[in-house]
């Protein structure tokens, strides 16, 4: 378990390397972009093109700039912003970071509960209406670009039903901190995190579903039948368990890229001024610093949780181990 | 993989009966049984067939130009003429809000946006650039995926090392942010790297981008299974009967992987299409006056408590078309490989 250890730990510095110089040439390298007129911004004058040459070493060689630009960003930590003149970047972020976690952290509960319940009703009626409705109802999620769900419950709740008794307590698009109203806080999450999850109920519905199905042809659960044991105690102790191993790689892995960032469509649509919507802001202004910090602090996060899956996988079954 | 069976099972020729049809008529078959599948193929086809008549329709139904605004046009509203934009009632007074549904063909069938132009023109000619980028950037996927995966998993070894861990890097940034990141920067100035020069504002951008950043998602199961083909009896025996190297890349792994491909399509196309849809609302996709499902949703988004349904249109466009893709795709998923080897999650 140790080898396995420290195996999947110097891979993992090693994506993560690899990560901070794919996004580093993509801004800094990019064949026929002056990167300087990019972190500058948009007109920027002669002597704060030259400034911002001198700040990041620009007329160095690469190495030399990627070398910088990483010292900038995770030792002394003052890379600053041109476009929001001296606007510190790390402090942006870390402002952004809870904003997100309340997101992902609410959608996930609800879509983890949810398409338990759902892959389970599917699988035990297999071949029945239920099972295909409820497929249906999970393909139709799957099938939604999430901004434009987003603008539908806006549009509900915001405006066309927002005088009624059903929706008057939705609070205008913005966030609440916990520490300030936790009753808030949820009030202005609902929505999002319901948004947000529908996406997920769908596809992880889909996975248990035929993981279960799958299931049923095992030995183990013929073994588990043929012992007397009752068909819920099959399904739940026995069936569930072992399908749940893909139910979990997979939310790890999604866990990950939405923490990182991958929730900025629904952060934008709500006006939450998460790490995605902050992505997204520096993206309408090339704030170049902020891109690349908030890239490498998601890429951070996917390559952690991938690392986390990979072990609980080896801690759940020992052939990966030695694989 | 019963390739190798189905030319040698005609033996008796009196026996017509037991002729082996081909796996690709089997599939076929299956797939033409498949009835939910057929249904959505037949909206599918519905859709392209309408997207493709944009132009007719912009020019010989609603009569408007949908690529330049219209700030001061009129139009006919039960017999009366009215303006495109209507003078605000409200407030001061002074803003101006788009003419809304028409349920006329004729004359603004889904209303006018914020510039006065057509939606009902727009939505088409936009579905055109959804489903072309769609399209091509799944196209894109699946080649670059096939062939990567085929390299890797053939020759294995150093060139499988290096193909895998390149995979993995690009696999571990969030797709989205990988897609943005270069869109952001490309989109603004093009591209040129020596002969190949791609202007800003050029569909092959989003075309491109959308294509890359999937390939390891489709790369590595292909790769899985040529790992699994070399070590089979059929390979093993071209290799012993001196087969060259290409005609066993050609007729014994890409015959046999060619179906996860083909698999791997329609849902690909789906996810590009709501990938183009979502980098187009961030304005970094399809650029104006040019038009997707994606760019009305974001031309929609400042209308959308006046006037919902140019926000509300292209949206169920999407839907619908990539709710039928998905549901065609597992169709064909059921029928090339019935015992469901692949996960879309893989």
């Amino acid at each position: 378990m140790l080898r396995f250890l420290g195996r999947r730990l110097v891979s993992m510095v090693f994506v993560l390397f690899s990560i901070s110089v794919l996004s580093f040439l993509i801004f800094f390298a990019t064949p026929g972009v002056d990167p300087a007129a990019r972190i500058a911004g948009k007109n920027a004058d002669q002597a704060t093109l030259r400034a911002v040459r001198k700040d990041f070493g620009l007329d160095k060689p690469l190495p030399v700039r990627y070398a910088v630009m990483m010292e900038k960003l995770f030792i002394t930590r003052d890379l600053t912003s041109y476009v929001n003149r001296g606007a510190k970047v790390i402090p942006q972020v870390t402002q952004a970071a809870p904003v997100t976690l309340s997101l992902v952290l609410g959608a996930a509960v609800i879509w983890v509960i949810l398409s338990i319940a759902m892959g389970l009703l599917a699988a035990v009626f297999r071949g029945k209406p239920i099972d295909t409705a409820v497929m249906i109802v999970g393909l139709i999620g799957i099938s939604m670009p999430v901004f434009w769900l987003g603008e539908v419950v806006n549009l509900l709740t915001q405006s066309r039903f927002h005088n009624t008794a059903v929706f008057s307590w939705v609070p205008p698009l913005g966030y609440t901190p916990f520490t300030q109203s936790p009753f808030g806080w949820f009030k202005s999450l609902f929505f999002p995190w319901l948004t947000l999850s529908i996406l997920y109920i769908g596809i992880y519905a889909r996975v248990l579903r035929s993981a279960l199905v799958e299931a049923q042809e095992e030995d183990y659960v013929r073994t588990a039948r043929a012992k007397g044991l009752t068909e819920r105690r099959v399904m739940m102790r026995h069936a569930l368990r072992t399908s749940l191993i893909a139910f979990v790689s997979l939310f790890g892995l999604d866990f990950g890229a939405l923490v990182g960032g991958g929730a900025l469509l629904t952060e934008v649509v709500f006006g939450l001024h998460g790490v995605g919507k902050l992505t997204f802001d520096s993206l309408q202004n090339l704030d170049l610093p902020v891109i690349l910090a908030t890239v490498i602090y998601a890429a951070f996060f996917v390559v952690a949780a991938n690392a986390v899956v990979d072990l609980l996988y080896a801690w759940l079954d020992p052939r990966v181990r030695r694989a | 993989m019963t390739e190798a069976f189905a030319d040698t099972a005609p033996v008796r020729a009196a026996e017509p009966a037991t002729v082996g049809a081909s796996p690709w008529a089997l599939a076929r078959r299956r797939l033409l049984r498949n009835r939910v599948a057929m249904v959505m193929a037949g909206v599918l086809a519905l859709i392209v067939a309408a997207c493709l008549c944009a132009p007719l329709y912009a020019a010989h139904v609603a009569h408007t130009e949908p690529f330049r605004s219209h700030l001061d046009a009129t139009t006919l509203v039960n017999g009366k003429r009215v303006p495109v934009m209507e003078q605000s009632s409200t407030g001061l007074g002074l803003g101006v809000t788009p003419i809304g549904p028409t349920w006329d063909p004729r004359h603004y069938f889904l209303g006018a946006d914020d510039q006065g132009r057509d939606v009902a023109a727009r939505l088409l000619y936009g579905g055109r650039n959804s489903l072309l980028i769609g399209a091509a950037s799944a196209l894109i996927t699946c080649f670059f995926a096939t062939s990567i995966g085929i390299v890797a998993g053939f020759f294995g070894g150093f060139v499988d090392g290096i193909l895998s861990r390149a995979l993995d890097v690009v696999w571990a940034f969030p797709v989205y942010l990988l897609a943005i990141s270069l869109s952001t920067v490309l989109i603004a100035k093009g591209f040129a790297v020596g002969p190949f020069r791609l202007e800003s504002g050029s569909l092959f951008l989003p075309i491109a981008i959308i294509g890359l950043v999937y390939i390891p998602y489709v790369a590595r199961p292909i790769r899985g299974e040529v790992l699994s083909l070399r070590q089979r009896e059929f390979v093993e025996a071209a290799i012993g009967l001196g087969a060259s190297t290409w005609r066993l890349l050609w007729s014994d792994v890409l015959r046999n992987v060619i179906t996860t491909a083909i698999v791997f399509f329609p849902l690909m196309l789906a996810i590009d299409m709501l990938t183009e849809a979502a980098l187009s609302f961030l304005s970094i996709g399809v650029q104006e006056p040019n038009a997707s499902w994606g760019t009305i949703i974001l031309d929609g988004q400042g209308l959308l408590y006046t006037r919902p349904a140019v926000a509300l249109a292209p949206g169920i466009a999407i839907a619908v078309t990539v709710l039928a893709l998905n549901v065609l795709g597992d169709g064909v998923r059921d029928a090339l490989d019935p015992r469901a080897k692949l996960r879309r999650t893989d």
